[in-house]
Protein backbone atom coordinates (compact mmCIF):
# COMPACT_ATOMS: atom_id res chain seq x y z
CA UNK A 1 0.00 0.00 0.00
CA UNK A 2 1.10 3.64 -0.90
CA UNK A 3 1.90 5.43 2.28
CA UNK A 4 -0.54 8.13 3.47
CA UNK A 5 2.29 10.68 4.42
CA UNK A 6 3.63 10.59 0.83
CA UNK A 7 6.98 8.59 2.17
CA UNK A 8 7.46 5.07 1.06
CA UNK A 9 11.39 4.84 2.01
CA UNK A 10 13.68 7.13 3.84
CA UNK A 11 16.12 6.33 1.21
CA UNK A 12 16.47 10.29 0.13
CA UNK A 13 18.28 13.58 0.58
CA UNK A 14 16.25 15.48 3.64
CA UNK A 15 17.43 18.60 1.58
CA UNK A 16 14.83 17.45 -0.35
CA UNK A 17 11.58 16.78 1.43
CA UNK A 18 9.07 19.31 2.92
CA UNK A 19 5.95 18.02 4.73
CA UNK A 20 5.62 14.12 5.97
CA UNK A 21 2.22 14.56 7.62
CA UNK A 22 -0.49 12.06 6.43
CA UNK A 23 -3.32 12.93 4.03
CA UNK A 24 -1.79 15.94 2.44
CA UNK A 25 -4.45 17.74 0.14
CA UNK A 26 -7.14 17.92 2.81
CA UNK A 27 -5.75 20.61 5.08
CA UNK A 28 -9.08 22.82 4.08
CA UNK A 29 -11.22 20.17 4.96
CA UNK A 30 -9.55 19.62 8.28
CA UNK A 31 -10.14 23.10 8.93
CA UNK A 32 -13.59 22.72 8.15
CA UNK A 33 -14.01 20.06 10.72
CA UNK A 34 -11.97 21.60 13.09
CA UNK A 35 -14.14 24.90 13.02
CA UNK A 36 -17.15 22.89 12.91
CA UNK A 37 -15.99 21.39 16.05
CA UNK A 38 -15.39 24.30 18.07
CA UNK A 39 -18.54 26.59 17.16
CA UNK A 40 -20.00 22.67 17.94
CA UNK A 41 -19.20 22.32 21.28
CA UNK A 42 -19.79 26.20 22.28
CA UNK A 43 -23.59 25.54 21.33
CA UNK A 44 -23.56 22.22 23.24
CA UNK A 45 -21.91 23.71 26.08
CA UNK A 46 -24.46 26.62 26.41
CA UNK A 47 -27.72 24.08 25.89
CA UNK A 48 -26.01 21.93 28.43
CA UNK A 49 -25.23 24.56 30.98
CA UNK A 50 -28.60 25.88 30.61
CA UNK A 51 -30.33 22.96 31.04
CA UNK A 52 -28.41 21.84 34.33
CA UNK A 53 -28.95 25.45 35.97
CA UNK A 54 -32.85 24.79 35.07
CA UNK A 55 -32.58 21.61 36.95
CA UNK A 56 -30.71 23.06 40.07
CA UNK A 57 -33.60 25.52 40.46
CA UNK A 58 -36.48 23.09 39.86
CA UNK A 59 -34.71 20.76 42.56
CA UNK A 60 -33.51 23.11 44.92
CA UNK A 61 -34.10 26.64 44.09
CA UNK A 62 -36.26 26.99 47.38
CA UNK A 63 -35.97 29.44 50.20
CA UNK A 64 -35.29 27.19 52.63
CA UNK A 65 -32.51 25.18 50.43
CA UNK A 66 -31.07 28.57 49.88
CA UNK A 67 -30.86 29.58 53.09
CA UNK A 68 -28.98 26.58 54.07
CA UNK A 69 -26.69 26.97 51.40
CA UNK A 70 -26.21 30.21 52.13
CA UNK A 71 -25.28 29.80 56.07
CA UNK A 72 -22.78 26.63 54.37
CA UNK A 73 -20.99 28.71 52.09
CA UNK A 74 -21.42 32.00 52.90
CA UNK A 75 -22.60 35.30 50.61
CA UNK B 1 34.77 13.69 20.63
CA UNK B 2 36.65 13.95 17.23
CA UNK B 3 36.37 17.85 16.58
CA UNK B 4 34.70 21.15 17.92
CA UNK B 5 31.43 19.94 15.82
CA UNK B 6 31.21 16.54 17.27
CA UNK B 7 31.96 18.42 20.62
CA UNK B 8 29.12 20.84 20.40
CA UNK B 9 26.51 18.13 19.21
CA UNK B 10 27.69 15.72 21.79
CA UNK B 11 27.51 18.41 24.75
CA UNK B 12 23.99 19.87 23.19
CA UNK B 13 22.61 16.19 23.03
CA UNK B 14 23.97 15.76 26.59
CA UNK B 15 22.33 18.77 28.51
CA UNK B 16 19.25 18.53 26.42
CA UNK B 17 18.74 15.10 27.79
CA UNK B 18 19.26 16.77 31.47
CA UNK B 19 16.90 19.05 30.97
CA UNK B 20 14.19 16.87 30.16
CA UNK B 21 15.19 14.17 33.66
CA UNK B 22 13.87 17.54 36.27
CA UNK B 23 10.64 18.48 33.71
CA UNK B 24 9.71 14.41 34.05
CA UNK B 25 10.36 14.95 37.91
CA UNK B 26 7.49 17.00 38.08
CA UNK B 27 5.52 14.37 36.67
CA UNK B 28 6.05 12.07 39.73
CA UNK B 29 5.75 15.25 41.98
CA UNK B 30 1.71 15.65 40.15
CA UNK B 31 1.27 11.72 40.60
CA UNK B 32 1.48 12.20 44.41
CA UNK B 33 -0.53 15.61 44.48
CA UNK B 34 -3.49 13.31 42.81
CA UNK B 35 -3.16 10.23 44.72
CA UNK B 36 -3.77 11.91 47.80
CA UNK B 37 -6.44 14.46 46.88
CA UNK B 38 -8.36 11.77 45.33
CA UNK B 39 -7.81 9.67 48.62
CA UNK B 40 -9.79 10.11 52.34
CA UNK B 41 -8.01 11.88 54.80
CA UNK B 42 -7.25 8.18 56.68
CA UNK B 43 -5.44 6.84 54.51
CA UNK B 44 -3.02 10.19 52.85
CA UNK B 45 0.39 9.08 53.85
CA UNK B 46 -0.31 5.68 53.11
CA UNK B 47 -1.00 6.72 49.94
CA UNK B 48 1.79 9.26 49.14
CA UNK B 49 4.49 6.93 50.94
CA UNK B 50 3.23 4.32 48.44
CA UNK B 51 4.11 6.19 45.48
CA UNK B 52 7.56 7.93 46.69
CA UNK B 53 9.51 4.72 47.38
CA UNK B 54 8.88 3.95 43.75
CA UNK B 55 11.61 6.52 43.08
CA UNK B 56 14.48 4.83 45.23
CA UNK B 57 13.14 1.43 44.55
CA UNK B 58 12.71 1.40 40.83
CA UNK B 59 15.73 4.08 40.37
CA UNK B 60 17.96 1.03 42.25
CA UNK B 61 16.83 -2.12 39.90
CA UNK B 62 16.89 -0.24 36.97
CA UNK B 63 20.58 0.53 37.39
CA UNK B 64 21.08 -2.97 38.41
CA UNK B 65 19.24 -5.32 35.74
CA UNK B 66 16.55 -2.94 33.96
CA UNK B 67 18.92 -0.67 31.40
CA UNK B 68 20.76 -4.06 31.01
CA UNK B 69 17.29 -5.48 29.48
CA UNK B 70 16.78 -2.46 27.24
CA UNK B 71 19.85 -3.10 24.85
CA UNK B 72 19.87 -6.96 25.97
CA UNK B 73 16.26 -7.94 24.73
CA UNK B 74 15.40 -5.89 21.49
CA UNK B 75 15.58 -9.28 19.59
CA UNK B 76 13.14 -10.98 21.90
CA UNK B 77 15.33 -13.08 22.60
CA UNK B 78 14.95 -15.63 19.90
CA UNK B 79 12.19 -13.99 17.79
CA UNK B 80 14.52 -11.84 15.49
CA UNK B 81 17.71 -13.10 16.96
CA UNK B 82 19.60 -14.07 20.40
CA UNK B 83 20.15 -11.58 23.31
CA UNK B 84 22.60 -8.70 22.40
CA UNK B 85 24.74 -9.15 24.87
CA UNK B 86 27.26 -7.43 23.00
CA UNK B 87 25.36 -3.89 22.97
CA UNK B 88 23.89 -4.92 26.40
CA UNK B 89 27.96 -4.83 27.80
CA UNK B 90 28.11 -1.31 27.76
CA UNK B 91 25.06 -0.78 29.91
CA UNK B 92 25.58 -3.72 32.29
CA UNK B 93 25.80 -2.37 36.00
CA UNK B 94 29.62 -3.11 36.50
CA UNK B 95 30.62 -1.45 33.22
CA UNK B 96 32.70 1.49 33.26
CA UNK B 97 30.33 4.17 30.41
CA UNK B 98 27.90 3.61 33.66
CA UNK B 99 29.97 5.38 36.23
CA UNK B 100 32.27 9.02 35.13
CA UNK B 101 33.87 8.18 31.84
CA UNK B 102 34.80 11.10 29.56
CA UNK B 103 34.57 8.59 26.59
CA UNK B 104 31.17 8.56 27.19
CA UNK B 105 28.92 11.65 27.82
CA UNK B 106 25.58 10.17 27.02
CA UNK B 107 24.62 7.21 28.37
CA UNK B 108 24.14 8.63 31.63
CA UNK B 109 21.43 11.04 30.74
CA UNK B 110 19.59 8.60 28.61
CA UNK B 111 19.71 5.76 31.52
CA UNK B 112 18.57 8.34 33.45
CA UNK B 113 15.55 9.64 31.11
CA UNK B 114 14.42 6.39 30.86
CA UNK B 115 14.50 5.67 34.42
CA UNK B 116 11.99 8.39 34.86
CA UNK B 117 9.52 6.65 31.90
CA UNK B 118 9.74 4.14 34.76
CA UNK B 119 8.70 5.57 37.23
CA UNK B 120 5.65 6.82 35.12
CA UNK B 121 4.78 3.13 33.85
CA UNK B 122 4.98 2.36 37.86
CA UNK B 123 3.19 5.27 39.45
CA UNK B 124 0.18 5.36 36.59
CA UNK B 125 -0.32 1.16 38.17
CA UNK B 126 -0.10 3.45 42.46
CA UNK B 127 -3.16 5.64 41.37
CA UNK B 128 -5.43 2.60 40.48
CA UNK B 129 -4.94 0.65 43.56
CA UNK B 130 -4.87 3.00 46.71
CA UNK B 131 -6.17 2.73 49.64
CA UNK B 132 -6.41 -0.98 50.18
CA UNK B 133 -3.19 -2.19 48.37
CA UNK B 134 -0.32 -2.93 51.16
CA UNK B 135 3.02 -0.73 50.51
CA UNK B 136 5.22 -4.08 50.25
CA UNK B 137 3.15 -6.08 47.80
CA UNK B 138 2.97 -2.07 45.96
CA UNK B 139 6.71 -1.86 45.83
CA UNK B 140 7.11 -5.16 44.79
CA UNK B 141 4.55 -4.44 42.01
CA UNK B 142 6.58 -1.44 40.88
CA UNK B 143 9.63 -3.02 40.10
CA UNK B 144 8.18 -5.68 38.43
CA UNK B 145 6.63 -3.13 35.88
CA UNK B 146 9.40 -0.28 36.06
CA UNK B 147 12.49 -2.05 35.97
CA UNK B 148 10.66 -5.59 33.79
CA UNK B 149 7.57 -4.92 32.41
CA UNK B 150 7.68 -2.11 30.75
CA UNK B 151 11.46 -2.25 29.51
CA UNK B 152 11.08 -5.30 27.98
CA UNK B 153 8.43 -4.00 26.02
CA UNK B 154 10.53 -1.17 25.52
CA UNK B 155 13.00 -3.23 23.60
CA UNK B 156 10.68 -4.83 21.72
CA UNK B 157 8.79 -1.47 20.36
CA UNK B 158 10.74 1.52 21.10
CA UNK B 159 14.12 1.11 19.93
CA UNK B 160 15.55 1.21 16.54
CA UNK B 161 16.15 -2.48 16.27
CA UNK B 162 13.25 -3.55 18.37
CA UNK B 163 11.88 -6.84 17.33
CA UNK B 164 8.47 -5.11 17.17
CA UNK B 165 9.41 -2.42 14.65
CA UNK B 166 11.14 -5.00 12.57
CA UNK B 167 8.44 -7.80 12.00
CA UNK B 168 5.52 -5.37 12.46
CA UNK B 169 6.13 -2.21 11.26
CA UNK B 170 5.47 -1.08 15.30
CA UNK B 171 5.31 2.73 15.39
CA UNK B 172 4.81 4.42 18.92
CA UNK B 173 6.60 7.46 18.74
CA UNK B 174 5.79 9.28 22.15
CA UNK B 175 4.66 5.55 24.31
CA UNK B 176 1.11 4.88 23.58
CA UNK B 177 1.45 1.45 24.15
CA UNK B 178 4.85 1.18 25.70
CA UNK B 179 4.55 3.30 28.88
CA UNK B 180 0.70 3.64 29.04
CA UNK B 181 -1.19 0.77 27.29
CA UNK B 182 1.12 -1.26 30.04
CA UNK B 183 0.34 0.45 32.68
CA UNK B 184 -3.27 0.98 32.16
CA UNK B 185 -2.83 -3.58 31.47
CA UNK B 186 -1.10 -4.17 34.26
CA UNK B 187 -2.92 -2.29 37.06
CA UNK B 188 -6.15 -3.85 35.18
CA UNK B 189 -4.45 -7.44 36.30
CA UNK B 190 -3.56 -6.16 39.46
CA UNK B 191 -7.02 -4.46 40.31
CA UNK B 192 -8.90 -8.34 39.47
CA UNK B 193 -6.79 -10.03 42.10
CA UNK B 194 -6.91 -6.89 44.91
CA UNK B 195 -10.72 -6.45 44.00
CA UNK B 196 -12.72 -3.00 45.01
CA UNK B 197 -12.37 -0.46 48.28
CA UNK B 198 -14.86 -1.45 50.98
CA UNK B 199 -17.98 0.26 49.86
CA UNK B 200 -17.25 0.57 46.33
CA UNK B 201 -20.28 -0.66 45.53
CA UNK B 202 -23.86 -1.52 46.58
CA UNK B 203 -25.15 -4.43 47.48
CA UNK B 204 -26.70 -5.25 44.46
CA UNK B 205 -23.81 -4.09 42.68
CA UNK B 206 -24.27 -0.53 41.57
CA UNK B 207 -20.91 1.35 41.87
CA UNK B 208 -20.59 4.47 44.68
CA UNK B 209 -18.85 7.47 43.50
CA UNK B 210 -16.35 7.85 45.92
CA UNK B 211 -15.40 11.37 45.29
CA UNK B 212 -11.85 13.16 45.84
CA UNK B 213 -11.53 14.37 49.38
CA UNK B 214 -9.59 17.41 47.70
CA UNK B 215 -10.50 18.33 43.97
CA UNK B 216 -8.44 21.05 43.75
CA UNK B 217 -5.50 19.01 44.93
CA UNK B 218 -6.30 16.58 42.62
CA UNK B 219 -6.57 19.15 39.48
CA UNK B 220 -3.37 20.90 40.54
CA UNK B 221 -1.81 17.60 40.37
CA UNK B 222 -2.68 16.61 37.08
CA UNK B 223 -1.98 20.16 35.56
CA UNK B 224 1.48 19.17 36.87
CA UNK B 225 1.60 15.98 34.92
CA UNK B 226 0.71 18.10 31.74
CA UNK B 227 3.66 20.27 33.17
CA UNK B 228 6.05 17.04 33.12
CA UNK B 229 4.69 15.82 30.33
CA UNK B 230 6.61 17.97 28.15
CA UNK B 231 10.14 16.72 29.24
CA UNK B 232 8.66 13.68 28.43
CA UNK B 233 7.78 14.21 24.64
CA UNK B 234 11.33 15.99 24.44
CA UNK B 235 12.96 13.14 26.15
CA UNK B 236 11.94 10.30 23.15
CA UNK B 237 13.66 12.70 20.66
CA UNK B 238 17.09 12.08 19.40
CA UNK B 239 17.49 15.72 19.05
CA UNK B 240 19.86 16.38 16.18
CA UNK B 241 21.53 13.84 14.38
CA UNK B 242 23.68 12.94 10.91
CA UNK B 243 22.25 10.89 8.37
CA UNK B 244 26.27 9.41 9.15
CA UNK B 245 25.34 9.32 12.46
CA UNK B 246 22.00 7.11 11.47
CA UNK B 247 24.06 4.69 9.35
CA UNK B 248 20.46 4.11 7.31
CA UNK B 249 18.96 4.62 4.18
CA UNK B 250 19.17 8.86 4.90
CA UNK B 251 21.19 10.21 1.73
CA UNK B 252 22.83 14.23 1.81
CA UNK B 253 24.11 15.76 4.69
CA UNK B 254 21.14 17.46 6.23
CA UNK B 255 20.58 16.82 10.29
CA UNK B 256 17.56 15.97 11.87
CA UNK B 257 16.03 15.50 15.14
CA UNK B 258 14.26 12.12 14.95
CA UNK B 259 12.12 9.75 16.99
CA UNK B 260 13.86 6.97 19.49
CA UNK B 261 13.23 4.98 15.74
CA UNK B 262 15.91 7.64 14.12
CA UNK B 263 12.93 8.23 11.68
CA UNK B 264 12.48 11.83 11.33
CA UNK B 265 10.23 14.54 12.87
CA UNK B 266 10.65 18.38 14.27
CA UNK B 267 10.23 19.11 17.99
CA UNK B 268 8.14 22.09 16.23
CA UNK B 269 5.67 19.23 15.24
CA UNK B 270 5.49 17.32 18.21
CA UNK B 271 5.27 20.64 20.38
CA UNK B 272 1.89 21.65 18.22
CA UNK B 273 0.72 18.27 18.56
CA UNK B 274 0.95 17.95 22.13
CA UNK B 275 -0.91 20.89 22.26
CA UNK B 276 -3.65 20.52 19.94
CA UNK B 277 -4.25 16.67 21.40
CA UNK B 278 -4.69 17.78 24.88
CA UNK B 279 -6.92 20.52 23.62
CA UNK B 280 -9.20 17.47 22.12
CA UNK B 281 -9.24 15.60 25.10
CA UNK B 282 -10.02 18.50 26.98
CA UNK B 283 -13.01 19.48 25.24
CA UNK B 284 -14.53 16.14 24.64
CA UNK B 285 -13.91 15.04 28.27
CA UNK B 286 -15.18 18.36 29.96
CA UNK B 287 -18.55 17.92 26.90
CA UNK B 288 -19.05 14.31 27.64
CA UNK B 289 -18.50 14.51 31.82
CA UNK B 290 -20.79 17.56 32.06
CA UNK B 291 -17.80 19.83 33.29
CA UNK B 292 -16.62 17.11 35.66
CA UNK B 293 -13.05 18.95 36.40
CA UNK B 294 -11.06 15.57 37.59
CA UNK B 295 -12.21 13.63 33.98
CA UNK B 296 -11.65 16.95 32.21
CA UNK B 297 -8.09 17.21 33.38
CA UNK B 298 -7.76 13.24 32.68
CA UNK B 299 -9.18 13.58 29.47
CA UNK B 300 -6.59 16.45 28.57
CA UNK B 301 -4.12 13.67 29.25
CA UNK B 302 -6.46 10.74 27.37
CA UNK B 303 -6.07 12.91 24.30
CA UNK B 304 -1.94 13.04 24.13
CA UNK B 305 -1.82 9.66 25.07
CA UNK B 306 -4.12 8.82 22.49
CA UNK B 307 -2.74 10.85 20.07
CA UNK B 308 1.32 9.80 21.09
CA UNK B 309 2.31 6.80 19.29
CA UNK B 310 1.98 9.11 15.52
CA UNK B 311 2.49 13.01 17.31
CA UNK B 312 5.63 12.67 15.55
CA UNK B 313 3.97 12.57 11.95
CA UNK B 314 0.31 14.08 12.55
CA UNK B 315 -1.32 17.21 11.12
CA UNK B 316 -2.43 19.10 14.51
CA UNK B 317 -5.94 19.10 13.71
CA UNK B 318 -5.68 14.96 13.17
CA UNK B 319 -3.74 15.05 16.77
CA UNK B 320 -6.91 17.33 17.84
CA UNK B 321 -9.44 14.87 16.50
CA UNK B 322 -7.45 11.62 17.82
CA UNK B 323 -6.92 13.26 21.16
CA UNK B 324 -11.01 13.67 21.07
CA UNK B 325 -11.93 10.43 19.63
CA UNK B 326 -9.76 8.39 22.19
CA UNK B 327 -11.00 10.47 25.18
CA UNK B 328 -14.56 9.86 24.46
CA UNK B 329 -13.60 5.73 24.32
CA UNK B 330 -11.60 5.89 27.44
CA UNK B 331 -14.72 7.92 29.30
CA UNK B 332 -17.16 5.63 27.99
CA UNK B 333 -15.57 2.33 28.51
CA UNK B 334 -14.48 3.07 32.13
CA UNK B 335 -17.78 3.55 33.35
CA UNK B 336 -19.28 0.29 31.02
CA UNK B 337 -16.33 -1.62 32.70
CA UNK B 338 -16.31 -0.56 36.54
CA UNK B 339 -20.68 -1.13 36.08
CA UNK B 340 -19.99 -4.92 34.09
CA UNK B 341 -16.59 -6.43 35.96
CA UNK B 342 -16.70 -4.38 39.65
CA UNK B 343 -12.79 -2.80 38.68
CA UNK B 344 -12.61 -0.31 41.20
CA UNK B 345 -9.67 1.89 39.71
CA UNK B 346 -10.11 4.85 41.94
CA UNK B 347 -8.45 7.35 39.57
CA UNK B 348 -9.31 6.44 36.12
CA UNK B 349 -5.79 4.88 35.36
CA UNK B 350 -7.03 1.98 32.86
CA UNK B 351 -9.02 4.27 30.82
CA UNK B 352 -7.20 6.91 30.64
CA UNK B 353 -3.84 5.14 29.79
CA UNK B 354 -4.40 1.73 29.31
CA UNK B 355 -8.07 2.31 26.73
CA UNK B 356 -6.67 5.41 25.75
CA UNK B 357 -3.00 4.02 24.50
CA UNK B 358 -4.64 1.05 22.91
CA UNK B 359 -7.18 3.13 20.91
CA UNK B 360 -4.21 5.24 19.83
CA UNK B 361 -1.77 2.54 18.36
CA UNK B 362 -4.39 1.26 16.23
CA UNK B 363 -5.57 4.87 15.24
CA UNK B 364 -2.27 5.04 14.22
CA UNK B 365 -1.96 2.34 12.21
CA UNK B 366 -4.64 3.44 9.97
CA UNK B 367 -3.58 7.28 9.70
CA UNK B 368 0.44 6.57 8.80
CA UNK B 369 -0.16 3.51 6.81
CA UNK B 370 2.56 2.28 4.77
CA UNK B 371 4.50 5.21 5.92
CA UNK B 372 8.34 3.76 6.72
CA UNK B 373 8.64 2.68 10.47
CA UNK B 374 12.75 2.95 10.32
CA UNK B 375 15.47 4.79 7.98
CA UNK B 376 16.82 0.85 7.96
CA UNK B 377 16.28 -1.16 5.19
CA UNK B 378 13.82 -4.59 5.37
CA UNK B 379 11.71 -2.61 8.50
CA UNK B 380 7.85 -3.81 7.99
CA UNK B 381 5.96 -0.19 7.32
CA UNK B 382 3.51 1.05 10.03
CA UNK B 383 0.07 -0.95 9.22
CA UNK B 384 -3.41 -1.79 11.18
CA UNK B 385 -2.88 -5.14 11.89
CA UNK B 386 0.97 -4.80 13.24
CA UNK B 387 -0.24 -1.77 15.44
CA UNK B 388 -3.31 -3.92 16.85
CA UNK B 389 -0.81 -6.90 17.78
CA UNK B 390 1.38 -4.62 19.16
CA UNK B 391 -1.20 -3.08 21.41
CA UNK B 392 -2.24 -6.46 22.45
CA UNK B 393 1.25 -7.13 23.38
CA UNK B 394 1.31 -3.95 25.33
CA UNK B 395 -2.17 -4.06 27.53
CA UNK B 396 -2.24 -7.98 27.70
CA UNK B 397 0.84 -9.79 26.93
CA UNK B 398 3.54 -7.64 29.29
CA UNK B 399 0.80 -5.25 30.67
CA UNK B 400 -2.32 -7.21 32.10
CA UNK B 401 -0.36 -10.68 32.35
CA UNK B 402 2.29 -9.98 34.67
CA UNK B 403 0.01 -7.62 36.64
CA UNK B 404 -2.68 -10.66 37.17
CA UNK B 405 0.35 -13.10 37.80
CA UNK B 406 2.50 -11.23 40.26
CA UNK B 407 -0.47 -9.85 42.59
CA UNK B 408 -2.11 -13.59 42.51
CA UNK B 409 0.85 -14.94 44.55
CA UNK B 410 1.11 -11.80 46.15
CA UNK B 411 -2.23 -12.64 47.28
CA UNK B 412 -1.84 -16.62 47.81
CA UNK B 413 0.85 -15.52 50.13
CA UNK B 414 -1.59 -12.97 52.24
CA UNK B 415 0.40 -9.96 51.90
CA UNK B 416 -1.63 -8.09 49.04
CA UNK B 417 -4.07 -6.17 50.82
CA UNK B 418 -4.31 -5.08 54.17
CA UNK B 419 -7.08 -6.01 56.93
CA UNK B 420 -10.55 -5.48 56.39
CA UNK B 421 -9.91 -3.67 60.14
CA UNK B 422 -7.42 -1.41 58.71
CA UNK B 423 -9.22 -0.57 55.84
CA UNK B 424 -11.56 0.77 57.76
CA UNK B 425 -10.06 2.11 60.44
CA UNK B 426 -7.54 3.79 57.72
CA UNK B 427 -3.95 2.92 56.41
CA UNK B 428 -2.65 5.78 58.55
CA UNK B 429 -4.48 4.90 61.90
CA UNK B 430 -1.36 4.94 64.77
CA UNK B 431 -2.07 4.24 68.42
CA UNK B 432 -2.15 8.28 69.65
CA UNK B 433 -1.18 6.76 73.23
CA UNK B 434 1.69 9.29 74.05
CA UNK B 435 -0.64 12.10 72.58
CA UNK B 436 -3.43 11.83 74.86
CA UNK B 437 -1.08 11.33 78.04
CA UNK B 438 0.62 14.20 76.54
CA UNK B 439 -2.86 16.16 76.57
CA UNK B 440 -3.53 14.59 79.96
CA UNK B 441 -0.40 16.03 81.18
CA UNK B 442 -0.68 19.26 79.80
CA UNK B 443 -4.81 19.82 81.33
CA UNK B 444 -3.63 18.70 84.79
CA UNK B 445 -0.90 21.48 84.38
CA UNK B 446 -3.63 23.79 83.54
CA UNK B 447 -6.03 22.60 86.84
CA UNK B 448 -3.27 23.22 89.31
CA UNK B 449 -2.42 26.23 87.88
CA UNK B 450 -6.01 27.41 88.35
Amino acid sequence: MASTTGIETWAQDLAEVGPIYPFQGTETVLVIIAVVLWVGWHVVQLIEEKRDNAEKVRRHGNAETIHKAIDKHGD
Amino acid sequence: MGNNLDALTTVFTEFYYWVTIPLMFLIHVGFCMYEVGVSRRKNHMHTLMKNTMIIPLVTVTFFLFGWWIYWAFPNGPFINGGLDLETAAGNAPWSATMATNLQDRITGVFWAAFLLFSWTAASIVSGAVIERITAGAFWILAVVIGSGAWIIDAAWGWHYAGWMVVKLGYHDAYASGVIHAIAGGFALGVLVVLGPRLGKFAADGTPRDIRPHNPWLVCVGLFIIYTGFWGFYAACNVPVISPEGIGGLITGETWTATTIYLTPTTLGAITVNFLMSLSGGMMVACLVSRGDPFWTYSGGLAGIITASAGNDLYHPIQAMLIGGLGTFIAYKLHFIVERKFKIDDAVGAIAVHGYAGFVGLIICGFVLWGHPSSPYDGYATINPLGQFIGAIIMFGVLGFLPGFIVARILSLMGVLRVPREVELLGLDFADDADIEAARRDVHAGIKSIA
